[in-house]
């Protein structure tokens, strides 16, 4: 029994995704170039120890956004602002990183609680909007992720930008040694060879790693988490059971802001050293999809952001070698979500319908025998 | 038909609003300081009705979903494959063509959230955002596939498109009819300097000269969707889907049918909105040129509460906040003014109406806009093109409970469920 519901849990992503390979496939028909040699070139570079550290940097930051959307997804609260949140987040972590100085382990730890905080701070306005007012968390994080954009342009052109920086590329201080984060190479070259290529793998893993950990101990193992999964299952069952539905929200709401100001962190902390213009941007929408391919489950999620970082670190060799353009790439992620919450979709209510075929069979023979009874009895 | 008063006649009491908005802006603009010439003029009028449509086509878009029951976040999306596929078409075939295959692109968007949501039970929000993921990967595989291949085309935009003309009114705004040029009445009293009047005749001549033929069709969507939604046995069908399905479904209608049709058609708008910014707006595709207007749309629906009419005003309202910022931003700084005078008034009436409490946060707000308008000469640059943003949160903070949105929007509907 147990096996087969792993076979189940497992058929819906991986027919999503030979899905999204099939039809990624056939737009490469149908523009002139040859699948099988696209792919074949992809996995053959994707390989190599430098893609492989690469993923694991685009990975740590997906998993990071992955998490924050997870935590509200868990009970139906749809956290659309993780981009806003992690976006300001960052840039008031830098700013104030590059202010103080502090012996190593504290900066760090400095800068990754300015940033939880900030996250919250500004996720916690729709939560309060939500229980308080009643707004709908889906629009209120929108908005709030324009006024997130707009408030780190303003603070970017005004206060925040380093004043003796002569550049049009507008960026905060530099964050003093003390405060970056250390790189795993050391560590993993002693397993394999060297890194090639200035290639370095961001220490920020470790945090990434200890969120994911940290998530599944709070869902399974403490109060607060079973209330949020509660509420996400029945949000009315859990409120009969004494769950304060507005105090979850905000608590869950707190929660994905805080794991949500993380996300910019191994770019500032261990790449950058500050933040300027050309920050990435988009790891909060990407972070939905990571968090939807894996069914907001740690390891789910954790595969979704392997799967993602993946295939960004290794599709550049398709315009190298000419072969294929990039772009499929994102077509092919692009049709891995939508093929996957359809497949979710699919196999949980055939799981439904097995499940109630199951109990149907299982309570037939009392159901019956209770049935005869009153029959019997009107006859006698 | 009852005779209806004068007092209670409805085209009346738009009329007293119309001219009482276009007061209320002059006297601001005289009164402003540093001077502005460009609170309410001409070409503010024409850049607002321009800037307006594709969040008025989103909007619609999006009414159209909801009513149907279907929450649509990918509005967005299928701007966006509006944005790509006007253009192409605009390019292939001619402006009109890109106009109509910018409203396929879009309405294929449409066609693949109704498949996930109505088809197989989707979360609503959940396709919404993977729509809204899917799209920018498509068009940015199409523009490097098609785009980049082509001369002043690259990865991120296309080469410049014609757009689908321009026309003048006749007689009012200089519009020729069989050759012969009618004069411009309006521009003629704009130019007099009039007090208010010459306002009222800059905002008409405004959005009476050079008017695309696509806003035309755009602002016709907005009686034309009142018409079919609430005037057809089709409409009322659709929106049966919205209010109550399980009941809908006892009376006949084919849900499922109604809810495509319904999500189809909302992603044709969206789609017409994007082709409108890159045909008619811009004159070319670029990446991520729908700027979250998508999202704006969503908000007007809002903000209008479910009602094309109140879109339209809302689209109206964020496309002037875009038109202003754009063009001049002393007349953005000169709105501090109007909207603390605004909001000191609503907290006299609060007075009034003794509740002491809200009256104080008012007045405080509204001396805090007063002093931020005379200590400073202009407002950030990054302030107006949030208003929308802000505006929509505000409303959803103070007016929540008078909104009502479709009883069912958002529900799952599968058949046979009770």
């Amino acid at each position: 029994m147990t096996g087969r519901r792993i076979l189940m849990a497992l058929a819906a992503p991986v027919s999503a995704f030979a899905f999204s390979v099939l039809i990624s496939s056939a737009v490469l028909i149908a523009v002139g170039t040859n699948p099988i040699d696209a792919w074949a070139e992809m996995l053959s570079f994707g390989m190599r120890l430098e893609t492989l550290v690469e993923t694991s940097n685009r990975a740590t930051p997906l998993y990071l956004a992955g998490i924050a959307v997870a935590i509200g997804f868990r009970m139906n609260l749809f956290n659309i602002g993780v981009e806003g949140q992690y976006t300001i987040a960052a840039l008031l972590a830098a700013s104030a990183g590059a202010a103080v100085s502090l012996p190593a382990p504290l900066h760090i730890l400095f800068i990754i609680i300015v940033a939880m905080i900030v996250g919250s701070l500004f996720s916690g306005v729709a939560g309060y909007l939500k229980v308080t007012r009643g707004v709908h968390e889906v629009i209120s994080t929108i908005m709030l992720n324009a006024i997130a954009w707009a408030m780190v342009g303003y603070l970017m052109r005004t206060w925040l930008a380093d004043p003796n920086d002569t550049t049009l590329n507008l960026k905060t201080r530099e964050i003093a040694e003390s405060g970056r984060f250390p790189n795993l190479n050391g560590i993993l070259q002693t397993f394999t060879r060297d890194i090639k290529g200035g290639r370095e793998l961001g220490g920020f893993i470790i945090i990434a790693v200890i969120a994911g950990i940290v998530f599944h101990l709070y869902l399974t193992r403490t109060r607060s988490g079973y209330d949020l999964r509660i509420t996400g299952l029945n949000p009315f069952a859990a409120e009969a059971s004494g769950v304060d539905p507005k105090a979850t929200v905000v608590r869950a709401m707190l929660l994905s802001g805080a794991v949500a100001g993380l996300i910019g962190l191994p770019e500032i902390l261990g790449d950058d050293f500050k933040y300027d213009l050309s920050f990435t941007k988009g790891l909060g929408f990407a972070g939905i999809a990571v968090a939807l391919i894996g069914r907001n489950h740690p390891a789910g999620i954790a595969v979704g952001a392997l799967l993602f970082g993946w295939l960004d670190s290794a599709a550049p060799i398709l315009d190298v070698r000419g072969d294929a353009p990039r772009e499929i790439v994102s077509i092919l992620q692009g049709v891995v979500v939508l093929s996957a919450v359809v497949a979710y979709e699919v196999a949980s209510r055939a799981r439904q319908t097995q499940e109630a075929r199951d109990t149907a069979i299982a309570t037939a023979a009392p159901t019956d025998t209770g049935s005869d009874k009153p029959e019997g009895e009107a006859g006698a | 038909m009852n005779p209806v008063p004068l007092k209670e006649s409805r085209a009346l009491r738009w009329m007293v609003a119309i001219l009482g908005l276009v007061l209320v802006l002059s006297l601001t603009q005289e009164l402003a300081r540093p001077e502005t010439t460009d609170l309410i003029s001409a070409g503010t009028a024409a850049s607002t009705l321009r800037r307006a449509v594709p969040i008025l086509l989103a909007g619609l878009g999006g009414i159209w979903a909801e009513r149907a029951g279907v929450v649509n976040i990918g509005l967005e999306g299928m701007m966006i494959l509006g944005t790509w596929f006007g253009a192409w078409g605009a390019l292939e075939f001619g402006p009109w063509w890109g106009i109509a295959i910018g409203i396929a692109g879009g309405a294929a968007g449409g066609l693949l959230h109704a498949v996930a949501t109505v088809g197989f039970g989707v979360d609503h929000i959940i396709s919404g955002v993977a729509i809204n993921i899917l799209a920018p990967g498509i068009t940015r595989f199409l523009s490097r596939e098609i785009f980049a291949k082509q001369s002043g085309g690259g990865i991120t935009q296309s080469p410049r498109v014609e757009s689908v003309g321009h026309f003048d009114v006749p007689f009012v705004s200089g519009g020729e009819i069989f050759g012969w040029a009618t004069p411009d009445i309006f521009g003629w009293i704009d130019d007099r300097g009039w007090f208010v009047v010459s306002d009222l005749f800059a905002v008409a001549s405004g959005i009476t000269s050079n008017v695309s033929w696509a806003t035309l069709l755009a602002i016709a969507l907005v009686p034309g969707t009142v018409y079919v939604l609430w005037r057809t046995p089709f409409g009322l069908r659709v929106r049966s889907c919205g209010e109550h399905p399980v009941a809908a479904d006892s009376l006949g209608v084919n849900v499922y049918r109604m809810k495509y049709a319904a999500v189809v058609i909302s992603g044709g708008m969206a789609g017409f909105g994007g082709a409108f910014i890159a045909i008619e707006q811009t004159g070319i595709y670029r990446e991520a040129q729908t700027q979250g207007r998508g999202f704006i749309g969503l908000a007007t629906v809002i903000f209008g509460n479910w009602q094309p009419l109140g879109a339209f005003l809302g689209s109206i309202l964020f496309g002037f906040a875009d038109a202003l910022q754009l063009r001049d931003r002393t007349a953005v700084h000169a709105l501090l003014l109007l909207t603390g005078v605004a909001v000191g008034l609503i907290a006299l009436r609060s007075l009034k109406r003794s509740q002491p409490v809200g009256a104080g946060v008012l007045l405080l707000i509204s001396a805090l806009m007063l002093w931020w308008y005379l200590v400073t000469d202009s407002v950030m640059s990054e302030l107006p093109p949030v208003t929308p943003h802000i505006a929509t949160l505000i409303v959803l903070v103070f007016a929540t409970s008078r909104l009502r949105m479709p009883a069912a929007d958002g529900m799952r509907y599968r058949k046979g469920q009770e």
